[in-house]
């Protein structure tokens, strides 16, 4: 499907007098890549919450393509934006197969009847993910990585406009986590994606935006965000700036403190 | 991503429908042989008992009582037994066992937990409440047999309203909420039924109350049958008409909102169809423990955990066992009746253990 617009206007959420995100203001552009940041607690999943529509934001709206959401069936906008949520861990044993079979029905009325098309886009899902040696697996026999693969197998075949990611890496090995960042930099969907990572989130997106607090801190191209005043003031961290010497992204150091090393008795601290 | 050359199973969900090597979820076969099984097991059930009735008999007496020919003097007695007794209480153990296995399958899906039976929403619990009232005060006697199971079922409904209005917030029904709020409230309830009948000048009321707590069909006549089989007819075409949206629930609150599903619409009527169809259970049979529970289990162990599949073979699965079950309780110990709750517990448990230890069964999630 062809990428849509996303933009956030003035969203705030509070829930039982807690204020968790106040006045966002968020574009998106159709086809890029935008990485939201910030430390736990900052309200980043709670604005992507807003966008897949499991919360309702107390003031403001979300506009997909200049239009306003928020009177639309949720079904309808799951036809257009796809997302991968924290809680997708499943309590029963549906096979891989069914679970991504299920991008299917916001698209269908009733129980799920898949299409010949419907099943080549599922089949061609699982080619794309390097899955299709899992189709007939149990979802509680996978692996993280393998896991996440389906989730996110399950997000193309809902042919969406916008993929929304909650933290995607979370419990994933070094090679999952770069391997999932650029499928998504590749996909050529609209993507806003919460990450922990800021040297992988400066390595693949296309402009980040810093939350702390619930309030939108900063946003812009990872060069411009991601300079050493803004993790101090944000995360708490000191950091050196670097550009990364073949790929020529912004990457930071951290620059790590130790103090009172003691080696002797093999004590530390 | 990376190609690793793995071995690629044979696509099911997925394969095209010319594709013969497909391995198909195919389930005509378990629904025919459930259903043959049934068939078989509602004629044993009507045959068998203290006074054994030939096969033979039963269907000749069956098709006289249905066609409307006349039967042999000598025949009344047994005549009477398979068509005024024992043909009512087996269909309705065939519809009490197909409804707590269907509930049970419903009640999993709305409070996204395993451990969940269609009694731990306090259903049943505001149910006995009424059913002891009953017992101990004798309100209703107007109304015949039926006093204990009107007085039960306005328990339910009682209980199903308190439960759904505690448990409700901002975020609509949440799982967590309405199990706590289920149990809970079912604690109040046992309060109450324990202070009834401990305070009862009826002597006798403890037992009668203890034996319907545990489950009986042996009040079930033709009357008792309409009600209840409609109910479960329309909750398992129901429910298998919105099979998919179950599966997605169970994916989790989130995945479903993104996936479409207005989740707080859904839990409310899944609460609602299953607080109805409990409630006029518990009211014909009394609460009847560990079905909805386990059979739910069996039958994904057999047929894996899409609703589609669960939805079609658990009520055959639950209707066969509970007609086994309530004939061993009729037979077991005659002319003395075991409650079914204690075999129902007895069978069940151990079979279920044992199914779930060989097959690696996820119980669950890990």
């Amino acid at each position: 499907m062809r990428p849509l617009p996303l933009s956030l206007h003035e969203v705030s959420v509070e829930i039982s007098g807690t204020s968790l995100i106040r006045e966002l203001c968020l574009d998106v552009g159709a086809g890029e890549v935008v990485g939201l940041l910030g430390p736990n607690g900052s309200g980043k999943s709670t604005a992507l919450r807003c966008v897949y529509r499991a919360l309702r934001p107390s003031s403001g709206a979300v506009f997909l393509d200049g239009d306003d959401f928020s009177e639309r069936h949720i079904r309808e906008t799951a036809q257009q934006i796809a997302a991968l949520t924290q809680d997708s861990r499943a309590e029963l044993d549906f096979t891989v197969e069914e679970v991504v079979a299920l991008g299917r029905s916001p698209h269908q009325r009733g129980n799920l009847r898949l299409t010949a098309r419907e099943r080549e886009l599922c089949r061609e899902a699982l080619r794309r993910l390097d899955i299709t040696h899992l189709a007939l697996r149990s979802v509680l026999t996978l692996s993280g990585g393998e896991r996440q693969r389906v989730l996110v197998a399950r997000a193309l075949v809902q042919e969406p406009a916008v993929l929304v990611l909650d933290e995607p890496t979370n419990h994933l090995d070094v090679r999952h986590q770069v391997e999932l960042l650029s499928f998504l930099r590749g996909c050529g969907l609209t993507v806003l994606v919460a990450l922990h990572d800021l040297n992988l989130a400066a390595a693949i997106c296309h402009r980040v935006a810093v939350l702390r607090a619930g309030e939108l801190v900063t946003c812009g191209t990872p060069a411009e965000v991601l300079t050493p005043d803004v993790v101090r003031e944000v995360f708490g961290v000191e950091v050196t700036a670097v550009i990364h010497p073949r790929t020529g992204v912004p990457q930071l150091l951290y620059d790590v403190p130790i103090e009172d090393v003691t080696t002797p008795e093999g004590i530390f601290r | 991503m990376r190609a690793d050359p793995l071995p690629v199973p044979k696509l099911r969900l997925f394969a095209e429908p010319e594709d013969t090597d497909a391995r198909k979820v195919r389930l005509t076969v378990p629904l025919l042989v459930l259903g043959v099984v049934l068939v078989l097991s509602v004629i044993a059930g009507i045959s068998l008992g203290p006074t054994v009735v030939s096969f033979g008999d039963v269907l000749r007496y069956l098709g006289k009582a249905i066609t409307g020919g006349s039967i042999r003097a000598d025949e009344e007695t047994g005549y009477s037994i398979v068509w005024h007794v024992r043909t009512p209480r087996v269909l309705l153990a065939a519809v009490v066992g197909a409804g707590l296995s269907v509930v049970g399958v419903a009640v999993q899906a709305l409070v996204r937990n395993a451990l969940a039976d269609p009694f731990v929403l306090g259903i049943s619990s505001g149910a006995s409440v009424g059913a002891t009232a009953v017992v101990v005060f004798g309100i209703f006697t107007g109304l015949g047999v039926l006093a204990l199971s009107t007085a039960a079922f306005l328990g339910a409904l009682v209980a199903t309203v308190m439960v759904y209005y505690a448990a409700r917030s901002r975020m609509g029904l949440t799982p967590l909420r309405l199990v706590l709020t289920g149990v809970a409230l079912a604690y109040a309830f046992q309060a109450v039924m324990s202070a009834l009948v401990f305070l009862s000048p009826n002597g006798q009321a403890a037992q009668t109350v203890l034996f319907w707590l545990l489950g009986s069909l042996g009040a079930a006549t033709w009357e008792s049958l309409p009600l209840a089989t409609i109910a479960v007819v329309v909750a398992v075409v129901v429910l298998l008409r919105r099979s998919t949206v179950l599966d997605v629930l169970s994916m989790g609150d989130e995945t479903a909102a993104s996936l479409g599903v207005d989740t707080a619409a859904l839990r409310r009527w899944l609460f609602v169809l299953t607080a109805v169809v409990t409630g006029l259970l518990v009211a014909v049979s009394g609460s009847i423990g560990f079905v909805g529970l386990v059979l739910p289990h069996v039958v994904r162990m057999m047929v894996g955990s899409g609703h589609r599949q669960v939805l079609a073979v658990t009520p055959l699965a639950g209707a066969c066992f509970m007609v086994w079950v309530d004939l061993l309780a009729r037979t077991l110990f005659a002319p003395e009746e075991l409650p079914l709750g204690v075999i129902t517990a007895l069978i069940g448990v151990p079979v279920f253990l044992v199914v779930m230890r060989r097959r690696g069964y996820a119980f669950g999630g890990r």
